[in-house]
């Protein structure tokens, strides 16, 4: 049992430090979310992407690269409604 | 060697990433000197201003192989040299300096922290210092942020502690910087985001009610731990945050730019905003508001001023007043913002203002600038706005302010530095009918994209150009005495005399120099401390100071055929074969050695080398025969004339050149003896200074003339010119100091010698015709020759005409009004006020509106008229998406130039009102295009293609063919062959291979008795496919959107059976494998370039080379594969990068296999830009590899650049 708790202790701790791991109730919205917030993280963080995409919508990097953190806010909507 | 593929690649870089992800400035070389380092994809360069010519030189540029995301410089307090903190994708902190004594980068400090590869919560994106050095602060876009505690040891070295954390989960950030607190607690400020509440909510107010947060986290130093010491809300819109100098310099805390407003925020001060002016204008749209995208603070002494650029390219200088006490001393109490327009440049990712008073600009797309400042926009007569006139609460509103762009008034654009960034398009081709082909590529953005042709080749600056009364045969210059700087005569051999003219002020004729005026010349020397030689076919005349004259005659009924001469000693073949040797003695006069030395057949040409420093002579004599050898004869007084070695070659000698040049692999200079052959071939081979023998042959075709060469000098270095049909240069490279031959970008010439006089210190003269020619090489880093013509718009794609010597660019821009619109607006405005005012887009863009689309297709002549031949608008907001030429059969086989347009498009997310496919004929020859008629298609064409005489269009997931009717196209047949969109065609015989946006590639072939399209093939990963290639029937090379190059073969089995004869059927009725295509296509090479490829060509490079695999860059690279023939090169360049990555691991501390391996391991390809690491390599290094690969450096070396050399530049 100790060793089952420990299991589990860990599995939280290291889903606090590397976002995303998932567990065996994340939702289907939480799934997506990361998704989709690792998705603009890598537009951003790869540069020669970013300029694909700023090309593409005929802007400057700059505010493509805002416009794709600001995104991450929302991630892919508002989370569902829970039934308690 | 179970994971190795039977097939290999050697991929390399041709020319390097141009688009700057981000510059610095510093004084890395611990001098004054301020330089530039830039990081473009992979590479870390380092440039050296030069503010007395208003140059950039780069001086050193190495790979990190790793993507380089963020840059700063920092300096510990009391010392003067900058150091450099990479923030990259390999989960680690990388420190580095530069060493200018060894030209090299140096890691100081490496400290990982993280996982590696670019990451939501890895840090690396964001890197902040301390002003005063003594501390950093790394960050990601999401939580995590690591500070690290900067310091020095007894030893003075620099120290790195051990990160302290400054985590906060579920918090984006948008932007950090270090506060100038100057020497109180660093502190770093962040604008964060924090969406716990959002993504917990969900009706979605809290998703509204999100704030942007201005936070500082400050370092205590004495209890090393970092806290949130201050958090308060700003404008939802800001992204960027800017430093304000503090301690005695001004108030401390920071700019934060958000839209169309840029506020002052500290903890211990009131806000202030002001808004950011407006552009007014005819066509401008007065509600448009601009943002912040890149700016830059300047300290001066006593004084500070930002340069804050919008998306315009619009720069604004913005000011801070602070309170003064009843005494005038300033109270570090900020009284207000103030803000004026200062000039317009390009829409830069970086700015920097050095010292010197220049800016440098590095461009998001196209050219980078190099301005200096004329002056500070201090008294001029813009408007200056003033926060006092706003409030400082981001939710008051407040009337916009305007301003009225106009020339640059205070910035002169003294240098461009060539930059192909964005590259979007490229073609291969052979227009000018040179030896070998030219690269053609459309690049840049808005109005500053470019067509651009793409030569190898050297810069060339002509001096004179003059005619002369009769064809020459040869020229020399000479010296008058030993001592002399300059050359003083040029002397020039006609086929019945010579003809002396003086170097001075003007070029003219002499007579009374001691020449032999009535003969043809063979070699001039300026020989001893102060005499002259002339050879002429009849003997030897040496021409002493005083005009006396000493003549050697050629034996009765021979004459001299070939001579070769230096300071000191003089040898001549005569046209028996025999060999006679002279060598100055100690009066100066010319003593013949005793001995004759016969040989096997003519001498064709002869060469001494230069008389080392210190020596009385140089200890051999090259001797070429006609019967195809080249013999070194030793010239040691008790060997004289003794043979030492022999070389036998593929033809008769035509030239040849002992000279002494820089060597890679010894580090010094070794004795080279260059040969030239008749047949057009030049050898290069290395001339053992003991023994005299020959080793280490390379050999390349320089053109369809027997070679000739001349040792020349150019940016102080001795190089070798070699005249074939063209001239070329033969020089070590700037960087790894290997051997370089690069055609000059010149006419072909007959005859070169070096050149040197007070106006032009290291030219060359030569001999074009009846032309003498004095020219000079100004730039020995750069064998890329470009050629740009202006485009209208941001090109998309580009073809050639299929006979004419024409390009057609499709251009299209979002977001942009279309030519007409502008001109109905200028027109109301004409009416309402008479401002029609039109600003020259290249400098200042176009008029911008959402959802509008300026498009156009433009004929470019890059041969002839060198310009833009036509063009034309398209209109009702179509953006033309795809071109292609095509033969109609059904029209008697009458090209015609066939355009697909998407209507009302929106990119993000992808959407549009349906999309035309335009008709044009091609009218006088190719130099206009006439309408024909349009068809309307429910999705924009994304993909066209000529095929079997009628056209094949690939409409989102359809694959279509058409043939060509009087109103409007037919349709023929269709079919579904990819699951979301078509982007890229190519076919070969009845087979189409079909790119989808996101799922890779799928063959599809064509039924011709049936009229159907059947996919037979498709991949089993997704890729991203921006361009492909056919590069055999079976085999498609492609890239992706995520930096990957691969190649696909369809097996050859199910490559038969989809061409057997018959309707098909049993393709049709094939089952499909897991919802696709029946079969699936085999991976056979896989790379990350970080670069997306845009394009790809199967083509030859040089004259003679094999065909290898060209690829093209988003951010300007131009890269090539090339096959390996052999299992055993395979085999040693395998160990060879083994060696090298963990002989010489990346800078950045990413591993190289894995940074090759990004997406997908790496398969069958050898990093040759890893392996051409081994020419930058200390010699200890490279003679331990070498030691491993049990060869010599030599032979590696020579492996290397072979690699290049045969197919390349």
């Amino acid at each position: 049992m100790a060793d089952k708790l420990r299991t589990l202790q860990n599995l939280e701790a290291m889903q606090a430090r590397y976002i995303g791991t998932g567990h065996a109730d994340t939702t289907k919205h939480e799934f997506l979310s990361n998704i989709a917030r690792d998705t603009y993280a890598s537009y951003v963080g790869h540069p020669p992407l970013l300029g694909y995409m700023a090309v593409g919508m005929g802007e400057p990097r700059e505010k493509v690269r805002a416009m794709m953190i600001e995104r991450m806010v929302r991630g892919v909507g508002a989370p569902p409604e829970t039934q308690e | 060697m179970a994971t190795t593929s039977h097939m290999f690649m050697y991929s390399l870089t041709i020319q390097p990433p141009t688009a700057i992800t981000q510059a610095i400035l510093g004084q890395f070389a611990g001098t004054k000197e301020q330089q530039i380092v830039t990081a473009s994809g992979s590479k870390l360069t380092i440039h050296r201003p030069d503010p007395t010519q208003g140059k950039l030189t780069p001086l050193y540029s190495q790979d990190v192989f790793g993507i380089i995301r963020s840059l700063a410089a920092f300096r510990l307090a009391g010392s003067n040299k900058d150091y450099i903190i990479i923030g990259s994708d390999s989960g680690r902190i990388t420190i580095i300096e530069y060493v200018p004594s060894q030209n090299r980068f140096n890691r100081i400090h490496l400290e990982t922290f993280g996982k590696s590869g670019v990451r939501r919560v890895i840090p690396g994106q964001y890197l902040a210092v301390d002003p005063k050095g003594r501390a950093c602060l790394i960050a990601s876009v999401e939580k995590n942020k690591l500070v690290y505690v900067l310091n020095r040891n007894s030893q003075a070295e620099l120290t790195i502690s051990s990160p302290l954390e400054a985590h906060k989960p579920q918090t984006l950030v948008f932007s950090v910087v270090a506060l100038d607190a100057g020497y109180e607690n660093p502190v770093f400020a962040a604008l964060e985001v924090d969406y716990s509440e959002s993504d917990q909510d969900p009706t979605g107010r809290a998703y509204k009610e999100v704030e942007k947060l201005l936070v500082y986290y400050e370092l205590d130093l004495g209890l090393n731990h970092v806290v949130r010491r201050w958090a308060d809300p700003v404008d939802r819109t800001a992204s960027m945050l800017f430093q304000v100098p503090g301690g005695a310099d001004g108030p401390s805390g920071v700019l934060v730019c958000s839209e169309d407003n840029i506020t002052y925020r500290h903890s211990n001060q009131d806000a202030f905003r002001v808004p950011i002016p407006r552009r007014l204008g005819a066509v401008e749209n007065p509600d448009r508001k601009r943002s912040v995208i890149a700016g830059v603070m300047h300290k001066m002494r006593g004084a500070f001023f930002f340069l804050l650029q919008t998306e315009d390219g619009d720069l604004f200088k913005l000011t801070i007043d602070m309170v003064e006490d009843d005494k005038g001393q300033l109270t570090g109490e900020v009284r207000r913002l103030k803000i004026k327009y200062f000039d317009t440049v390009p829409v830069a990712s970086n700015l920097l203002i050095l010292k010197s008073g220049f800016l440098y600009v590095a461009s998001e797309g196209g050219n980078h600038h190099f301005y200096q400042f004329e002056k500070l926009g201090d008294d001029d007569e813009e408007t200056e706005f003033s926060s006092e006139d706003f409030s400082a609460d981001p939710t008051v509103p407040y009337e916009p302010i305007f301003f009225h762009p106009r020339g640059a008034e205070n910035l002169n654009l003294v240098e461009t530095i060539n930059s192909l960034s964005p590259l979007i398009d490229s073609k291969v081709a052979n227009l000018s009918d040179e030896d070998a082909p030219q690269i053609f590529t459309i690049s840049g953005t808005g109005a500053r994209s470019t067509f651009r042709t793409l030569k190898h080749g050297l810069e060339v600056s002509e001096i004179v150009e003059s005619e002369l009364p009769s064809v020459p045969s040869a020229v020399w210059t000479t010296k008058l005495t030993r001592n002399d700087e300059f050359d003083a005569y040029i002397v020039l051999s006609f086929g019945n005399g010579t003809l002396v003219l003086s170097i001075g002020e003007t070029v003219e004729e002499v007579q009374d120099t001691g020449f032999l005026s009535s003969a043809p010349t063979l070699a001039v020397q300026q020989l001893g401390e102060d005499s002259l030689i002339q050879i002429h076919p009849r003997g030897i005349r040496h021409i002493l100071p005083d005009r006396r004259v000493n003549e050697w005659p050629a034996p009765q009924h021979r004459s001299i055929v070939a001579a070769a001469t230096n300071e000191r000693q003089v040898a001549v073949a005569l046209s028996s074969g025999e060999i006679v040797y002279f060598e100055m003695d100690a009066d100066g006069s010319l003593a013949e050695y005793d001995e004759r030395r016969q040989m096997t057949g003519t001498v064709t040409c002869l060469s001494l080398g230069e008389v080392p420093e210190g020596r009385v002579r140089s200890s051999f004599l090259a001797v070429g025969c006609d019967d195809s050898t080249v013999r070194i004869l030793s010239l040691d007084p008790d060997t004289t004339l003794e043979n030492k070695s022999v070389q036998a070659l593929t033809a008769a000698p035509s030239a040849l050149n002992i000279m002494s040049m820089a060597d890679s692999s010894s580090g010094g200079t070794t004795l080279y003896l260059h040969i030239g052959l008749h047949s057009g071939v030049y050898l290069r081979t290395v001339l053992d200074e003991v023994t005299g023998e020959l080793s280490d042959t390379r050999t390349r075709f320089l053109g369809s003339k027997a070679v000739k060469l001349f040792q020349v000098s150019v940016k102080g270095q001795t190089a070798v010119l070699a005249l074939s049909s063209r001239p070329w240069l033969g020089y070590s490279d700037t960087q790894t100091k290997g051997f370089m031959l690069t055609p000059l970008d010149y006419v072909g010439l007959e005859w070169g010698w070096n050149f040197s006089s007070e106006q032009c210190v290291e030219g060359m003269v030569g001999i074009q015709g009846q032309n003498l020619r004095i020219f000079s090489i100004e730039k020995l880093d750069n064998n890329m020759l470009q050629q740009s013509i202006p485009l209208a718009y941001t090109p998309r794609h580009f073809l050639k005409h299929p006979d004419q010597p024409l390009f057609y660019v499709i251009e299209s821009d979002n977001n942009v009004l279309s030519p007409a619109t502008r001109a109905r607006l200028l027109e109301d405005s004409n009416a309402r006020n008479g401002d029609t005012t039109v600003l020259p887009p290249e400098d200042f863009g176009y008029p911008r509106a959402t959802g509008h689309w300026a498009s156009c297709i433009q004929v470019v002549d890059p041969l002839d008229a060198k310009a833009v031949i036509a063009t034309v608008e398209l209109e009702e907001n179509e953006a033309a998406v795809s071109i292609a030429a095509v033969p109609f059969t059904s029209q008697d086989d009458e090209t015609f130039l066939v355009i697909g347009t998407a209507k009302d498009m929106t990119v993000n997310p992808p959407s549009s009102a349906g999309g035309y496919i335009h008709i044009y004929r091609f009218q006088e020859d190719g130099k206009e295009l006439e309408f024909i008629h349009k068809t309307k298609v429910e999705e924009p064409p994304l993909a066209l293609l000529a095929f079997q005489g009628r056209l094949v269009a690939g409409i989102g997931s359809l694959l279509r063919v058409y043939d060509l009717g009087m109103k409007q196209l037919l349709r023929k047949c269709q079919a579904i062959v990819v699951p979301k969109t078509i982007v890229g065609l190519q076919t070969q015989g009845s087979r189409i291979v079909v790119s989808d946006v996101r799922e890779s590639i799928t063959y599809v072939v064509y039924k011709y008795q049936e009229n159907v399209l059947i996919p037979f093939v498709d991949d089993s990963i997704p890729r991203w496919t921006t361009s492909t290639a056919m590069v055999d029937y079976e085999t498609t090379a492609g890239g992706d959107k995520f930096g990957n190059l691969w190649l696909l073969r369809c097996p050859k089995k199910i490559s038969e059976e989809a061409d057997e004869e018959g309707s098909g059927a049993h393709l049709i009725h094939d089952r499909g494998y897991l919802q696709g295509t029946p079969n699936r296509l085999e991976l056979m090479i896989h790379v990350y370039t970080q670069d997306i490829p845009t394009s790809l060509h199967k083509t030859q490079l040089v004259a003679g080379g094999r065909d290898i695999l060209v690829w093209t860059g988003f951010q300007g690279t131009i890269g090539m594969l090339v096959p390996f023939v052999s299992r055993e090169d395979v085999d040693f360049f395998q160990s060879l990068e083994m060696q090298l990555a963990s002989q010489c691991p990346p800078l950045a501390g990413r591993d190289h296999l894995i940074y090759r391996s990004y997406y997908a391991p790496v398969k069958g390809v050898i990093d040759g830009d890893l392996c051409e690491m081994y020419f930058l390599l200390s010699n200890d290094t490279k003679m331990m590899i070498a030691a491993e690969l049990d060869r010599s450096v030599r032979e590696i070396e020579r492996k290397i650049s072979d690699m290049r050399t045969r197919v390349a530049y």
